[in-house]
């Protein structure tokens, strides 16, 4: 057993101390892929929220009755149902986000997020808790996703959400929405990631 | 013809790691020594080839002519695992020396998103069985390609003077971004329609 910390705890860790993406780099696929512009940034992250969320909700009510030793099969089967519920809606209600998303909806059911909180967090704490901490990893992901996304759209298409940001003096800097812009945005948001902590601890 | 171009365009031109951001656990967790790297690469590519026909026969045969579609997440889920399950089993009992090799990245692999992406990309482009099993071996060989050269950086990068703040992590992708940056110029060498 994990020893208890209040739920407020539980939710502020995601966010910077815990933070999955920038401090245990994990779930990199979906945050670098669909991170060019900051709307899919968002799409993206709240589809990571609602299966975290639920998930962790459903996992935390039945963790008593699953033997151990086929838990994972069967978060797995838990995950993958929520994201398929997420991929159907995306392409009932938004088709246009659904294709820019293109395979990384789907692709959340193997995302290391999930199946690591379950792992290292649901399974050993009670649900109250396990909820509140799938909110804060959600939150901290969405954070990191969004930055990612504005800051590549900004400088990859002068614009943020859609709007112009730069006046006509701009020229827009392609390399930042395709692949390499990802890994080095995130490469120098890590950086400066545990600068601040350094600086913090010292 | 047409699956030379398919080989080429899935292991160089648009690799699963560099432009797809398919398998960066490995990618960025595996990658600090040449020699698991490889390990990683072969047993990746062995699993990926071998989902890439599964999938395929799973996709075909079954859930579309039963218009199961909405199934694919779950069921690709299901083959994948239990494809690493049996490879495990397989070459535990035939070859323990190469069990030995890749022993310990064979379950990885299960929660790998390369392979699980491979079983997307390859339902949504509609090739067919011959057009797919290569395009599984090619993702392979692209991701053992990028393993291996990132690899090859780190182990230099050990003995560099890196600021502080990046060790670790950050340095790591922003090589990853200048390597993606170096394989854009394949771009062009083959189009893929």
């Amino acid at each position: 057993m994990n020893k208890k910390h209040s739920l407020g705890y539980d939710f502020i860790k995601g966010l910077f101390k815990e933070n999955p993406v920038l401090i245990q780099l994990l779930g990199l696929c979906s945050v670098l892929a669909v991170s060019n512009t900051a709307i899919n940034s968002i799409s993206m992250g709240l589809a990571v929220l609602f299966v975290l969320f639920f998930s962790s909700f459903v996992i935390g009510l039945i963790k008593n009755i699953i033997p151990s030793q086929v838990r994972i099969p069967s978060f797995i089967v838990v995950i993958a149902t929520f994201v398929t519920i997420a991929d159907l809606f995306f392409k009932a209600k938004f088709p246009d986000i659904s294709k820019a998303l293109g395979p990384y909806v789907p692709l959340i059911v193997v995302n290391c997020i999930i199946l690591g909180r379950q792992e290292a967090f649901t399974q050993k704490n009670p649900l109250l808790n396990s909820l509140f901490d799938a909110l804060g990893m959600s939150v901290g992901y969405i954070i990191v996703i969004l930055a990612l996304g504005i800051v590549r759209e900004a400088l990859g298409f002068g614009t943020v959400f859609g709007f112009r940001i730069f006046g006509s003096w701009f020229h827009p800097l392609i390399v930042m929405i395709l692949p390499p812009g990802a890994f080095l945005t995130l490469g120098v948001f890590v950086g400066l990631m545990n600068w601040i902590s350094s600086k913090r601890r010292a | 013809m047409k699956v030379i171009i398919i080989f080429i365009a899935a292991a160089i031109t648009n690799n699963f790691v560099l432009t797809y951001f398919l398998g960066l656990c490995p990618f960025l967790g595996v990658s600090g020594k040449a020699s698991s790297a490889i390990g990683m690469g072969f047993a990746s590519t062995f699993v990926m080839t071998l989902t890439a026909v599964f999938t395929w026969l799973l996709n075909h045969l079954i859930l579309r002519p039963l218009h199961l579609e909405f199934l694919e997440t779950v069921s690709f889920i299901f083959i994948i695992a239990s494809l690493v399950q049996f490879v495990e089993m397989f070459i535990r009992k035939t070859s323990p020396g190469l069990y030995k090799a890749l022993g310990i990245y064979l379950p990885l692999i299960t929660t790998n998103c390369i392979v699980f992406g491979l079983a997307l990309l390859g339902s949504i482009r509609n090739y067919n069985l011959l057009e797919n099993t290569f395009f599984g071996f090619g993702a392979g060989v692209g991701f053992t390609i990028a393993l291996v050269l990132m690899a090859g950086m780190r182990e230099e990068l050990e003995i560099r003077d890196v600021p502080e703040p990046l060790k670790g992590g950050g340095i790591t992708l922003i090589l990853a971004g200048l390597m993606a940056l170096a394989f854009l110029g394949f771009s062009g060498m083959v189009t893929l329609s």
